[in-house]
């Protein structure tokens, strides 16, 4: 399947679209080439590119949890779920599934499971959540896919809402799986589709790297026709979905056996075109960095003469064609955006001698995302200035909780609660309440990772450090923060819990929490916390001094308690009025 | 034919809607467009930023090269002044609203923000709060802006409304009133 150049079609008029395609007979991949000149063409984001590339290759099931920026994939694959239900998704006939989950690992697993029923199966997350999946992630790579697994991972470089900026083609090399990295939200729906029948092909799961600025810029996006839905069918043998040591061992030989032939795949792949017509500087791009060297190629060969290029947007790593770009250019500069991924691999796979330029040698910023402007300058093209503030600098302009949000009088009470003590520790978690670390609230020590908040005061209360306070919202403690209050209830640990109950994933614009609020409480006294330990309150001014008071005698307890601070999330409330 | 906007603002001023207003009037029109947005953390009061290229050749990059936007449409006059390097110092026209949000400590004297917005070589600095409100709707100052903007870009009015009433369609027929009457006094606001 080629990227199509679709420049000289004829635009499709809002009248004509969208197109009633339900008399269509199902097509194969041979001949939808033939189609899609036809089809619809609207601009998407690269989210919902790949959200309806997996719906037009026949998805089956769906699972994700929300994470910015790959939120938008599970919420148009659910808008998705709607219009096919009221028969307006053209061409769409089967009903498919998708659905929010607790967390990464649990949303990876239920993929695992839709493919060994047979179906086509996604799971979506950001770079951090395939941290949390990484268990399943890794170990399904021995497994003998049955319907095709596509694992889409969104990578934050520049953490514009993260705590890191992990480039998870990293990931997908440790697990020795094929990953593509679309340039823009068309490839991004093609590659969609591709990974499917490539992962059928080869039984492997398949990895779809993208990044910030692709999952949420839009542009044009030419689609075809969909694919039917295959029916329930396991895996002729399931000997391969036991990985029991004999198992493993047969399977990671047969895993690295496949590697020489994925290989030779990517050195012809169409997503790796190679063009040698300069002989000076040669040009590796990979993924979105191509937009941004095409913002600049026009102007760097009308001043430097031809450049050589070769483009990545499908691996393991092309070695033939990286070789020959080698051979034919004096030095090679590496325009990647994330790790230096590309660029490290290329001095293993490369004699050494020509100057390799990059992420490691300072061409390139090694942090941030990449722009237009520095790739010009990499390119060593004239810099470009806009106009210039005279005096002021302005200010940045930190983000903060809503105007009225339930935090922060939680916060409130919470730090009044504390104020007594000369020594305590506030350890938070991640979502909102994180930007309680800030003025005027002040209020966290630490938030690292989905969960911490809980293991963490655990781990300091237990050696010794008193009063230890737990922040965390309702939707990250279903996420990983439930097995942490396992353990202090286990080791009856002198700490307090505060569970921000705003019954929403706030962060990532108010996506449903697993459970119910309503369910909290019992979830609570079943792991085993002491009914008279669970204070469930209203987390509101009108209610300080109250707040306060209780607060303050769970910090005292002798072992775990929990309080539950409830009060609804405002842009759910928005949300919820809108809808 | 290039013309580049960046559309700024502080999270939950409605900068996303007005980007997709504008993308669907020039679309329309024949017109390649590519937008880039911001989402996630810093939409809660945070600077917001969209870029918005139209183009008769499909735009490469997603976000503006420093020097090249056309268009500044700013619903805030300080984040106006952040996005200055993007503007071609020559032909590029800030349009911002005036009405200054301040939502940090550090925020530096209005006086100081609009001498240096005043100090601009092309610029159209309106009320548009006021003037929404003038036009019933004070929430719709952002599509006042854009009508402030309209004659400056490659783009007729006619597409503009017609994209306004397929935006806001399912929002019933006084929504869409009340921003293309916004528009339109965005429009005789800078004629
Ligand atoms: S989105 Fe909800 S939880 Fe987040 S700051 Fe706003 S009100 Fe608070």
């Amino acid at each position: 399947m080629r990227p199509l150049d679709a420049s000289g079609l004829p635009d499709v008029m809002d009248d004509d679209w969208p197109l009633d395609v339900s008399g269509l007979p199902d097509i194969t991949d041979d001949d939808f080439s033939q189609w899609r000149a036809r089809m619809a063409r609207e601009t998407m984001m690269g989210d919902e590119a790949i959200a309806l590339g997996a719906v037009h290759a026949g998805l089956g099931g769906a699972f994700a949890y929300p994470g910015t920026p790959s939120t938008e994939i599970m919420e148009t694959l659910q808008e998705f779920v709607k219009r096919q239900a009221e028969g307006k998704l053209d061409g769409v006939k089967n009903a498919f599934t998708a659905q929010w989950c607790a967390n990464e690992k649990t949303a990876y697993e239920s993929a695992l499971g839709s493919s060994f029923a047979g179906k086509r199966s996604m799971v979506s997350m950001k770079h951090v959540g395939l941290n949390v999946a990484a268990d399943p992630f890794i170990n399904s790579a021995l497994i003998r896919i049955n319907g095709g697994l596509v694992v889409v991972v969104a990578d934050d470089p520049g953490m514009h809402s993260s705590q890191d900026e992990q480039d998870s083609r990293w990931l997908a090399d440790f697990a020795r799986v094929p990953c593509f990295e679309p340039a823009d939200p068309q490839q991004a729906y093609d590659m969609t589709r591709e990974a499917f029948e490539l992962s059928e092909k080869i039984e492997a799961p398949v990895m779809i790297r993208i990044t910030t600025r692709l999952a949420h810029s839009r542009s044009l996006v030419e689609t075809s026709a969909a694919k039917a839905q295959g029916a329930i069918q396991k895996p002729k043998v399931t000997k391969d979905w036991i990985l029991m040591p004999a198992n493993a061992r047969r399977r990671w030989h047969e895993v690295l056996g496949k590697q020489p032939e994925l290989q030779a795949m990517s050195s012809s792949s169409s997503w790796n075109p190679l063009s040698l017509k300069g002989e000076k500087l040669g040009v590796i791009t990979t993924g979105l960095a191509r937009q941004y060297w095409l913002e600049n190629a026009d102007e760097y060969a009308a001043a430097k003469g031809e450049i050589a290029h070769l483009h990545i947007g499908f691996y393991p790593m092309p070695e033939a064609s990286i070789r020959k770009l080698y051979d034919a250019c004096d030095e090679i500069l590496v325009i990647e955006e994330g790790y230096p991924y590309v660029e490290r691999q290329l001095r293993g796979i490369v004699a050494p001698g020509k100057k390799i330029m990059g992420k490691e040698t300072g061409e390139i910023p090694y942090e941030g995302e990449l722009s237009p402007d520095l790739v010009r300058k990499a390119l060593g093209l004239p810099e470009r200035k806009g106009l210039a503030v005279k005096e002021l600098s302005p200010p940045g302009r930190p983000p903060q909780l809503c105007m009225g949000c339930p935090h922060a009088d939680s916060y409130g009470a919470l730090k009044e609660a504390l104020k007594d003590y000369s020594q305590h520790a506030v350890l938070s978690d991640i979502g909102c309440y994180t930007l309680g670390a800030l003025p005027p609230y002040n209020a966290i020590e630490a938030t690292v990772d989905m969960g911490a908040s809980i293991g963490m005061a655990r781990g300091a209360a237990s050696v010794g450090l008193r009063p230890t306070v737990a922040v965390i919202g309702d939707s990250t403690f279903y996420h990983s923060g439930l097995s942490n209050l396992i353990d202090a209830v286990s080791h009856n640990t002198n700490m307090t819990v505060l569970i921000l109950d705003n019954d929403t994933t706030g962060m990532t614009g108010a996506q449903p929490t697993i459970l119910p609020s309503s369910r909290l409480e019992p979830v609570l006294k079943g792991v085993g916390v002491h009914p008279d330990h669970i204070k469930v309150i209203r987390a509101h001014k009108n209610e300080h001094e109250k707040n306060v008071a209780i607060i303050k005698a769970e910090l005292a307890h002798e072992g775990p308690s929990v309080v539950v601070m409830v009060r609804e999330c405002l842009e759910a409330l928005k949300k919820a009025r809108k809808a | 034919m290039k013309y580049d906007i960046v559309l700024c603002g502080v999270g939950g001023q409605g900068g996303i809607s007005v980007s997709v207003v504008i993308a669907r009037a020039a679309m329309a029109e024949g017109l390649r467009v590519k937008q880039s947005e911001v989402h996630g953390m810093s939409q809660r009061g945070g600077e917001v930023l969209a870029h918005l290229r139209l183009s008769d050749k499909e735009p490469a990059s997603p976000t503006i090269p420093l020097g090249s936007a056309s268009l500044i449409l700013s619903f805030e006059p300080l984040e106006a002044l952040r996005y200055l390097p993007w503007l071609n110092a020559e032909k590029g026209v800030v349009v911002s609203a005036t009405t200054p949000l301040k939502n940090m400590g550090t925020y530096p004297e209005t006086e100081k923000v609009m001498s240096e917005l005043s100090a601009l070589p092309n610029k159209i600095l309106l009320d548009a709060d006021a003037i929404a409100r003038e036009a019933g709707n004070a929430k719709a100052g952002n599509m006042v802006l854009v009508g402030a903007a309209a004659k400056l870009m490659p783009i007729k009015p006619e597409s503009i409304e017609k994209a306004i009433r397929e935006l806001f369609a399912r929002k019933g027929e006084q929504v869409v009133e009340a921003n293309l009457k916004a528009f339109e006094y965005g429009r005789k606001a800078n004629s």
